[in-house]
């Protein structure tokens, strides 16, 4: 079968790409782009690790057709950073060492900024639900929440 | 007894070395490497538990276009009955050939039987269907009890029970049987004032690593071999490939990839194999990675258990016998860890009678693999649920019970081994102590205490030491960096040499490039590989004071290393301006060459870990949810090299062990099908099941080691499921004996409760 010609813009780079049409957004960003940031933990949606953000909605990419993404504006990890500098939460998952392997923290990352965007001041209690579509095995989650809450706190006193 | 103050940078919080490239999504995890032309590797699975494979007909796969290899168990050697360490556990290399890929049978729905390459996934999937696997479906078993019952179906026809009293003369499915005993147990029992027993039992946890198994292998036709794998171990996985694959090590070259998570069950290897094996036949690099439901299938759970418990006690409690009974399941090939069980079981305690029997237990399940503690969680959750009653049974305070029986320097435990320095009192008064236990229990809530132990290893380690020309140094050590192992060694290369942190690069390098090192596993990593990095930067300093001897001309023991400097040992050498390391670097070229240190250790020593939890906690009566309100973890951690990664080594083995507690468990269809192979099915905790997780650390320094680091990653999975059921029974009145206390299972109990204390 054909494959199929979509157009979207990524990490705010106009990027074309072929794919079949059972491709998930996953495979796409992953095999075909080279953006291996967005991991897969499950393939189901049920870990977060392939946290990506669609027009401005925090998606699993793995549950996204590659097709269905023609002419979005797709945000992943790999476009968190701006030129050399971290993301404040970035830096805070680092100081206060909310990863441990790591392989969880790009989707965290990515659903810890789509919540900051819509609440600035969240509550614990509302970090813990936000990611609950995250699974971390390594944390227990602590020092992820803590991170959140020091990064949104430090980013309104920034914005101030 | 704070490290703090102390030393200039152990005991710090500095960033990650790793952390820059792990918040960018730069890290290269298994499934991110990637190599030309490579092809996709997929694996036919047996949807049966227990079958005969009487031919596998490849024919029509090999036939189909983009396939460019087949592989079944005819393409690995026979191998020995031969048992090999692997990570914490043994393994017998017979079954090990026979795990990764199923030979004269299929032992467990999801047994490897046969594999592809091909040029696209598509292919390969079609390439399995293909595939025509004649299988004669034979009766299984699922479940230890059944499995040790005399009519079960039988897996493996040479199974005579080891350690069998009198000796085993027809297979079964119990593969050994241990024993450990100190002092007249029964005659004990008898005397006692107050005796509890109790039979409990446990079902298997997978140990979760968000990361799916990956490997990718390039074979080339002169014999040589590259893989990329997610692993603790390369090291581990070259051994094993070269024996499966009758290849020298030498032509194995392993590059462990940063791995997500482990947690023990990826010290085995399943895909590595094959993925060299299919790249030796097609000639070119093969790619393989498992799904989610693969890995639930296939890979190790750690066990499931049924265990009984007797404590016999006086009036004032101090315990005078104990015993503990442990069936536990080791899967589809023997070897589970009922050895680790039963040896922890009773190691927090000073007893004088103590007798242990375990069974280690074959049946059609994947084959259990290390999980943290292996096995320690699980007598954990018997013993520490006992103590619980006995401390109710006498109304007495359960940290006062544990306080009165704790093992201290001197106490020898039922295994033989007498301990030395350790912290077992220590963590018990911190937690008495702590605001957490001092605080009144809220209303409706209940409290639970617990306690745990486990080993901690030390083994082999590899370690070199490089200054570069600029003075900088790089470390390079051999095991996969799983929580932030590279920033400790990094601070205690950095106390030693007495430079910045930021002056010292950590490297992990791959089986060619460093000496060997054991897996990552045991919480050896800080302790003993941190032992080889400080004598490597020591052998370094020797050198850099041998070059500095040079420069001045003097003799090398009147040089001395202070704050990052070679020095005149005393007024009497001379009047020499101290010599950094850039300077010495910068004259290398006239004093000898590059300067270099190595250090390659067996490392015994290993400080023994002890754990006290405390957990608050609500149960919704109408549901049976349990809603875990404060929760604080205490450990003798020796000295906390990194603090932030030790803490965190707690609040993640703690979370592990609710969810053990709370939710995880394998569940199986009448037909022996895991029914629960998905994270929707398979409950892991969530953040928002959690409160935060306090932590208290308590640093008791292991004196083997020269920053007094004792291994602290797998103790705190030990204490979580006890403590809960403690704080179940006494917010309810209702004592859980069996895990995990999911909401059905918990709401049943309390609704049959009042009939069932009234029977009782």
């Amino acid at each position: 079968m054909a494959k199929i010609h979509v157009n979207t813009t990524i990490n705010g780079a106009p990027t074309e790409f072929l794919c079949d049409a059972n491709q998930t957004l996953l495979d796409v960003l992953r095999d075909s782009l080279g953006l291996t940031g967005s991991k897969e933990g499950c393939g189901s949606g049920d870990c977060g690790a392939c946290s990506v953000m669609v027009d401005g909605r925090l998606v699993c990419s793995c549950l996204v057709l590659a097709v269905e993404t023609q002419g979005a504006k797709i945000d992943t990890i790999e476009g968190m950073a701006g030129g050399d500098t971290l993301h404040p939460l970035q830096k805070k998952f680092i100081e206060l060492a909310a990863l441990q392997c790591g392989i969880c923290t790009p989707g965290f990352l990515v659903a810890s900024k789509a919540l900051l965007e819509k609440n600035p001041n969240p509550t614990e209690t509302e970090v813990r639900y936000w990611l609950a579509g995250n699974l971390c095995r390594c944390t227990g989650y602590d020092k992820i929440v803590t991170a959140v809450l020091e990064a949104a706190a430090e980013m309104r006193e920034g914005a101030r | 007894m704070s490290s703090q103050g102390k030393y200039k940078w152990i005991g710090t919080r500095p960033d990650r070395p790793d952390g820059a490239d792990k918040v960018t999504g730069r890290a290269r995890f298994g499934a991110d490497f990637s190599l030309p032309g490579q092809l996709v590797g997929k694996v036919l699975r047996s949807p049966h538990p227990h079958a005969l494979i009487k031919s596998i007909d490849t024919s029509k796969a090999r036939a189909l276009p983009g396939v460019k290899a087949v592989i079944t168990a005819e393409d690995f050697p026979e191998q020995a009955n031969l048992i090999v360490p692997a990570g914490e556990m043994q393994v017998n290399l017979r079954d090990v050939t026979r795990n990764i890929m199923a030979r004269e049978k299929a032992l467990f729905e999801g047994h490897p039987v046969a594999a592809v390459a091909a040029t696209s996934e598509a292919v390969a999937k079609q390439a399995l269907a293909l595939i025509k696997v004649d299988y004669k479906v034979l009766p299984h078993v699922i479940d230890v009890a059944d499995a040790m019952k005399p009519n079960a179906p039988v897996l493996h026809d040479h199974l005579l029970t080891e350690g069998a009293n009198p000796p085993a003369t027809k297979p079964s499915n119990i593969a050994k049987r241990i024993e450990f005993a100190k002092g007249d147990a029964k005659a004990a029992f008898a005397k006692a004032e107050v005796v509890i027993e109790k039979s409990y039992t446990t079902q298997p946890v997978h140990q979760g690593y968000i990361e799916p198994h990956a490997a990718l292998a390039s074979a080339t036709e002169d014999g040589q071999v590259q893989l990329w794998t997610t692993t603790q171990g390369h090291f581990q996985v070259r051994g094993f490939c070269s024996r499966l694959l009758d290849i020298e090590t030498s032509q194995i070259r392993v590059t462990a990839t940063e791995i997500g998570g482990g947690f023990g069950g990826k010290t085995v290897v399943y895909l590595e194999p094959l993925a060299i094996k299919l790249s030796q036949k097609a000639g070119k690099p093969v790619k393989m990675t498992m799904t989610r439901e693969e890995v639930f299938r296939a890979t190790g759970p750690a066990p499931g258990a049924d265990m009984t418990v007797k404590l016999g006690a006086t009036r004032d409690g101090r315990i005078v016998a104990a015993s503990i009974r442990i069936d536990m399941q080791a899967g589809a090939f023997p070897g589970s860890p009922v050895g680790p069980a039963a040896m922890c079981s009773f190691a927090c305690y000073d007893l004088d009678n103590v007798h242990i029997v375990g069974f280690d237990v074959v049946s059609n399940r994947p084959k259990v693999a290390a999980y943290r503690a292996p096995g320690a969680p699980i007598s954990a959750w018997a013993v520490e649920s006992t103590m619980d009653l006995l401390a109710q049974k006498l109304d007495m305070d359960p940290v006062d019970l544990r306080l009165k029986n704790a093992a201290k320097k001197g106490t020898k435990t039922a295994y033989g081994v007498t301990f030395g320095e350790i912290g077992m009192v220590q963590t018990l008064e911190a937690v008495k102590n702590s605001a957490h236990y001092r605080s009144a229990v809220k209303p409706g809530h209940g409290r639970g205490v617990s306690a745990g132990f486990w080993f901690n290893v030390g083994a082999d380690s590899s370690a070199a030491a490089h200054v570069g020309e600029d003075g900088s140094v790089t470390v390079i050590s051999g095991n996969p960096d799983i929580g932030g192992s590279r920033a400790s060694l990094a601070l205690m290369a950095a106390e030693e040499l007495g430079i910045d942190y930021d002056k010292v690069r950590c490297i992990i390098a791959d089986t060619a490039s460093i000496g060997f090192n054991f897996v990552t596993g045991g919480s050896r990593v800080t302790f003993a590989t941190g032992l080889a990095v400080v004598n490597s930067v020591r052998d370094m300093i020797r050198e850099m004071k041998v070059r500095a001897a040079k420069i001045w001309g003097v003799d090398p023991d009147a040089v001395t290393w202070e704050n990052g400097m070679a020095k005149p040992a005393g007024s009497n050498v001379g009047e020499f301006e101290p010599l950094t390391i850039a300077q010495i670097a910068a004259q290398a070229g006239k004093t000898g060459g590059p300067i270099n240190g190595h250090a390659q250790l067996n490392v015994t020593g290993a400080g023994p870990g002890f754990g006290v939890h405390l957990v608050d906690l609500k149960v919704d009566s109408d549901t049976g949810q349990v809603t875990i309100t404060r929760y604080t973890a205490a450990q003798d951690v020796g000295t906390a090299i990194h603090p932030s990664y030790v803490e965190g080594q707690l609040q993640g083995g703690a979370v592990q062990g609710i969810g053990w507690a709370l939710n995880e468990e394998y569940i199986y269809s009448a037909g022996g099908k895991l029914q629960n192979p998905g994270f929707l099915d398979y409950r892991m905790p969530v953040a928002s099941d959690l409160p935060m997780i306090e932590t208290i650390l308590v640093e008791v320094p292991n004196p083997t080691h020269p920053y007094g680091v004792r291994g602290v990653g797998e103790v705190p999975i030990v204490p979580p499921t006890a403590a809960i059921g403690n704080a179940i029974a006494r917010a309810t009145g209702v004592r859980m004996t069996d895990l995990p206390m999911s909401p059905p299972r918990l709401s049943e109990a309390l609704d049959t409760a009042p009939a069932r204390m009234a029977a009782e």
